[in-house]
């Protein structure tokens, strides 16, 4: 047996990994320097909760996804022009400031108004999914704002996997100390899950997906509404690239029994 | 004025704090001192009483405990949390960034009114204009920027990083502990267990002194033309059992695993390193056919001592990052390292 589910997805966008970054040198506004140009992703733990939310829908029919995300419309439309070939949602775009310094409590209020706003939506049979960090703020904060905002008192994070079951209760796995997962059931809905990588890789892209995604992707994003940040009183002394730099002692010329000797050596010195 | 609060919690015996606890008290002790705060500390914990012995007797000890705080689950915690709160009425309140307490305390922190900053490195007050504000430092971009911040709201919450502070050690004498009474909010949750990866063998171990990151060189084909998993497998768990060090592992190899690809058995995303993976903290790390950023630039942030087991002499993202590259393949290097090791046990 299968029961239709709401799933609303928050998901930020962030600089791709693999690009150079530099903070500006103004602390007190701080930001990253062209991190309006620079290539941008979905927020990847974030992603893993799409594409979680996105198999959760479809083993389950009439199940619909949200994607609740908050960004500069232009570069919201960039990065979503990738993710709508891979999983069936219905965008619903907050046009606000870019970037990992922006106040997590005034950007939790700007998302649960947003959820809050989603025509027919069921909080009390809510699914709210999200990455239990980003790649940018990191702090890990701002789902359980968005949670608390409104009213879900049953929330899990750094989770890895939900197993829905007929009676309508389902189990947790969330990641703890020491490489274990802790087991939860919940015996019912709303809940809020915070996912880490969970168990899925990233689906391919399917242009008949994207091109559905599309037709609501590009009038939502016209429409969407500007969110500004307030501070709350959070104000930055300093933003900097670490100053460590190591020197780096190469070695070419060992053999594997002289490299081993260096390292048990190493290995053993306090 | 200032007032402080350090949130603690039991581990899974019910009547022991957690390291990271400890520390959030060391940190606590020392901006009491520093700003001359009144300093509460708060347990949520099955036997408080038993817990609250390593606590210092100079502190008032708040409690709230018994069996609904035997599971760390949202609505009880935060309940838990909130009620220490309002018993202390702290401005200030520090806590470790635990899983369990980072699961509630954002929304405990809404709930008072407050605000909050988490995987706080390290804790300073500075004079300004002629009132001590407190300055926090931590990471954004996944480790990548550092930053200080700070806020004048009250109630601030701040979650600090386990391994960034010293454990308080008990002098074994402790203030008496006032319970904290209220009842205990209704839930849906119930926690049933815990589970290691399927994969068996633990390989993840937070107080090892050595961090061994496996990179997926370890799967490629070898100068033979053929890959050696097996052989690696091998290789990674004789050296784990040989110096009891911790697994961590680059994103491009976890994920070989989901993609149906022969991959080290042993291995999970709870090993994985980098952008979308732990930072850990230990002493040393020793990184072993890794080529690419996040296991060397965001993955070993926070390793003091760094060692790199490379084929390629060029690597530009060890230049820099790691104390010493040895140009080499790993395969005969742990080999013979496994071996030693061996030989030199008793």
């Amino acid at each position: 047996m299968s029961n239709p589910l709401q799933i609303v997805v928050c998901a930020g966008i962030s600089p791709d990994p693999l690009q150079t970054l530099e903070p500006t040198h103004d602390a007190a506004n701080p930001g990253l320097k062209n991190e309006l140009v620079l290539p941008a992703v979905l927020d990847p733990w974030a992603a893993s909760a799409l594409y979680e939310a996105a198999a959760l829908a479809a083993k389950n029919p009439g199940s619909k996804v949200w994607l609740v995300s908050l960004g500069p419309k232009a570069k919201l439309q960039q990065v979503l022009m990738t993710i709508a070939q891979k999983v069936p949602f219905e965008l619903v775009p907050i046009d606000g400031p870019i970037g990992g310094f922006p106040d997590a409590h005034s950007t939790a209020a700007a998302l649960a108004a947003a959820i809050d706003s989603i025509p027919g939506l069921d909080r009390s049979n809510l699914l709210l999914f999200g990455g239990w960090e980003s790649a940018t703020r990191g702090a890990g904060v701002t789902l359980q704002l968005v949670g608390e905002l409104l009213g879900i008192t049953d929330q899990f994070q750094g989770v890895d996997q939900i197993t829905l079951r007929d009676d309508g209760s389902f189990e947790i796995l969330e990641r703890v100390e020491g490489g274990k997962h802790q087991v939860s059931v919940c015996t019912g809905l709303p809940a809020l899950l915070g996912w880490a990588t969970g168990n899925l890789a990233e689906p391919r892209n399917n242009p008949q997906i994207g091109m559905a995604n599309m037709r609501t992707i590009m009038p939502a994003l016209q429409k969407a509404k500007p969110a500004t940040l307030d501070p709350n009183t959070l104000s930055y002394l300093s933003v900097a690239l670490p100053k460590q730099q190591r020197t780096t002692r190469v070695v070419k010329d060992l053999s594997p029994d002289q490299i081993a000797a260096e390292l048990v050596e190493w290995i053993g010195a306090e | 004025m200032e007032s402080i609060l350090v949130l603690t919690h039991a581990d899974e015996s019910g009547s022991a704090l957690t390291k990271p606890s400890l520390e959030a008290v060391t940190a606590g002790l020392e901006l009491a001192a520093r700003l001359a705060a009144p300093l509460t500390i708060g347990i949520v914990a099955v036997d408080a009483q038993t817990a609250s012995k390593a606590l210092p007797s100079t502190a008032r000890i708040l409690a709230v405990s018994g069996e609904p705080y035997a599971q760390p689950r949202y609505a009880t915690d935060a309940a838990a949390c909130a009620a220490l709160w309002r018993a202390a009425n702290p401005t200030i309140v520090l806590a470790p960034a635990s899983s369990r307490f980072t699961r509630v305390l954002p929304s405990v922190a809404h709930r008072l009114g407050g605000l909050i900053d988490t995987h706080i490195s390290s804790l300073q007050v500075e004079a300004i204009s002629g009132t001590d504000a407190i300055e926090v430092t931590r990471w954004f971009y996944r480790q990548r920027v550092e930053a200080v911040l700070t806020r004048t709201a009250r109630p601030w919450f701040l979650l600090l990083d386990p391994g960034t502070n010293a454990a308080f050690a008990s002098t074994g004498a402790s203030a008496p502990i006032e319970e904290i009474q209220f009842d205990p909010p209704t839930t849906k949750t119930t926690v049933t267990g815990f589970r290691a990866p399927e994969q068996g063998q633990q390989t993840i171990r937070p107080d090892a002194k050595l961090l061994f990151v496996a990179g997926a060189g370890w799967t490629k084909k070898q100068p033979d033309g053929q890959t050696h998993v097996p052989e690696a497998a091998d290789l990674i768990l004789g050296f784990l059992t040989a110096t009891g060090a911790s697994l961590g592992s680059s994103k491009s190899l976890v994920d070989q695993g989901g993609e149906g690809n022969s991959v080290l058995p042993f291995l999970t995303h709870l090993n994985q390193i980098g952008q979308t993976g732990a930072t850990p903290r230990h002493a040393k790390g020793l990184s072993t056919c890794c080529h690419g950023e996040e296991p060397h630039v965001v993955g070993w942030r926070f390793i003091a001592d760094r060692r790199a087991i490379s084929l390629d002499p060029n690597c530009g993202w060890t230049r820099g990052k790691a104390d010493v590259v040895y140009v080499a393949d790993a395969f005969p290097v742990i080999a013979k390292l496994n071996a030693l090791l061996q030989a030199q046990k008793p």
